[in-house]
């Protein structure tokens, strides 16, 4: 089954990393990656820009709204994703943990089985 | 989380850094006691955190624990003067109980907002408020500071108490701001980080290393203020110009430390999620239609970004946005600045001719004379060119400045010689 793996933190304090710091999390997370890349078992990965530079749209009666910022103000915000492919629930959960490891600090990640998956053709 | 990880609980110590002191500033409406608090609950953090885990919200614990050491330090106090402070204790006692629902967005809004803008007060001297604001709300070190500076660790130190003396002495307004009022500070406040990230940015080639921070945390002031204020273009526009012009760092120097100019700069070495991030906030600023001078600096900066090479570089339409600038803000500056756009869309003697007028209010300054050196050069008159290279040798303020100079002199020396100009 397909899983996203959605990650939340607190931007504030991912912010707060130094270029090093960052650049040592993003090493570390991939070298948690490598087994699925070699295994082909993982799908997109993104990195999402600070909400700074979010923008909603919110559906209204009328036109919808477009507002600036994140759509929810909350302590820790969706900062990124993978799409995994995994045989279990446990097996995904383990990926994650990994991934957990690796990356400093507090934050959260939802595992969510995924219904519809398109992979798109992005090039490049 | 990793057992090694006090390292982190160090950093989300700072991330949490800002909202903190702000608060803690509000509830003792002092800078001193309200940094000495911080400190205080952050050293309780290192023991506690490792111990029973992070707390889910890493401000709010320290706003808690900060305050209660705080209240300690003003008992200590009161015992140690002849007259305890009725006024100040009392009123602590007060905002004791509202403080645990004061806790929300809104609040560390306005307070973050107020400590900000009380380093901007208009009686500190620019140096005096960059040091207090990196000092106070980034929480840079006197040390780390003071080299940034060029001075020694005791005047810097000096330097940040006096500012706060005056500070202390100003009489801040600690009541929640009208919507007018709260436009006015944040006004002030985005030229104030504007003003730090310059003094990294334009130092750069000096001070290296020591400048970077000042880049970093202007840039961080720039989104801590955008998150509290999504809506506000001019921050928008703030932040993107700081992401956009620190996106060329790695580029603007070659080993040596002299300047390269940005026609001739390695592009590849231009940071490219800096770019993307600044030009996705001009897109969104652009969008409000409430143009302002953070904007449309923005917006040229945006330009320079999205040409592959110099020559692709849209310069009519940065001579125009100049020109909107100059409307909005009149300075001989911006003038000047245009002037470096007109001489790519109509040539140096256009150029020239904007600039001239500038001379007695820009005889002091370096660029002036630097780019009226150029565009005589181009123009080949060659010794009213040397002429304008040497004033502006004199003014050069950093040695990378010099040498840039030196370079163009050694140019028209050497066509000097070739024999091929004839000095009149």
């Amino acid at each position: 089954m397909l899983y996203a793996i959605l990650c939340y933190n607190d931007e504030t304090v991912v912010g707060t990393w130094t270029e090093e710091e960052d650049k040592k999390v993003m090493g570390d997370l991939l070298a948690v990656q490598k087994p699925l890349i070699d295994k082909g078992t993982l799908g997109p990965v993104a990195r999402l820009l600070p909400t700074t530079s979010a923008t909603t749209l919110r559906k209204t009666a009328g036109e919808p709204l477009v507002l600036d910022g994140p759509f929810a103000e909350t302590k820790e915000q969706f900062l990124g994703f993978y799409v995994v492919e995994g045989e279990s629930l446990e097996e995904v959960v383990g990926f994650v943990r990994e991934l957990a490891e690796a990356n400093p600090g507090t934050g959260a990640y939802e595992i969510r089985p995924v219904s519809f998956y398109a992979p798109g053709a992005l090039a490049g | 989380m990793n057992q090694d990880d006090t390292g982190w609980i160090g950093i989300a110590i700072n991330g949490a850094r800002a909202k903190a002191v702000a608060a803690l500033y509000r509830y003792f409406r002092d800078l001193d006691l309200a940094e000495e608090a911080f400190q205080e609950a952050s050293l309780r953090a290192l023991t506690a955190w490792p111990k029973n885990g992070p707390p889910r919200d890493a401000a709010a614990w320290l706003i808690f624990v900060g305050r209660n050491t705080g209240i300690d330090v003003l008992r200590k106090r009161a015992r140690h003067t002849a007259l305890p402070d009725e006024a100040v204790l009392s009123d602590t006692e007060d905002a004791e109980s509202a403080i645990a629902d004061r806790l929300d967005e809104s609040h560390y809004r306005d307070d973050i907002l107020r400590l900000l803008f009380v380093c901007c007060h208009p009686e500190l001297p620019a140096t005096g408020q960059i040091a207090l604001a990196l000092r106070v709300v980034s929480g840079l070190s006197v040390k780390q500071i003071a080299r940034a500076f060029l001075v020694s660790e005791a005047a810097m130190e000096q330097r940040i108490t006096r500012a706060k003396g005056r500070i202390a002495k100003a009489g801040v307004a600690f009541d929640t701001p009208d919507a007018t009022e709260r436009a006015e500070r944040l006004g002030a406040v985005a030229a104030m980080v504007y003003l730090v990230f310059n003094e990294g940015y334009s130092s750069a080639s000096e001070r290296g290393e020591n400048a970077k921070p000042f880049c970093e945390e202007a840039i961080r002031l720039g989104r801590l203020l955008l998150g509290l204020f999504p809506a506000e273009p001019e921050l928008m526009g703030l932040l993107a110009l700081m992401l956009l012009q620190g996106s060329r760092e790695s580029a603007r120097f070659d080993a040596d430390g002299h300047i390269i100019l940005m026609e001739d700069q390695d592009r590849d070495l231009w940071d490219r999620t800096m770019i993307t991030e600044g030009l996705s906030l001009v897109e969104k600023a652009m969008r409000h239609g409430r143009p302002g001078p953070f904007q449309i600096q923005a917006a040229i900066a945006a330009l320079h970004a999205e040409a592959k090479r110099a020559a692709d570089t849209d310069w009519v339409q940065i001579e125009l946005l100049y020109r909107a600038l100059e409307r909005m803000q009149p300075s001989p500056v911006v003038t000047l600045n245009r002037a470096v756009a007109l001489s790519k869309v109509k040539g140096p003697q256009a150029a020239l001719d904007l600039i001239d007028p500038l001379e007695e209010a820009l005889s002091g300054y370096f660029y002036f004379h630097g780019l009226r050196g150029g565009l005589l050069m181009e123009l080949k008159r060659d010794k009213e060119a040397r002429e304008a290279f040497d004033k502006a040798m004199a003014r050069a303020t950093t040695t990378a400045e010099a040498t840039h100079i030196r370079l163009h002199i050694d140019k028209l020396e050497a066509r000097g010689r070739s024999g091929r100009f004839v000095y009149p």
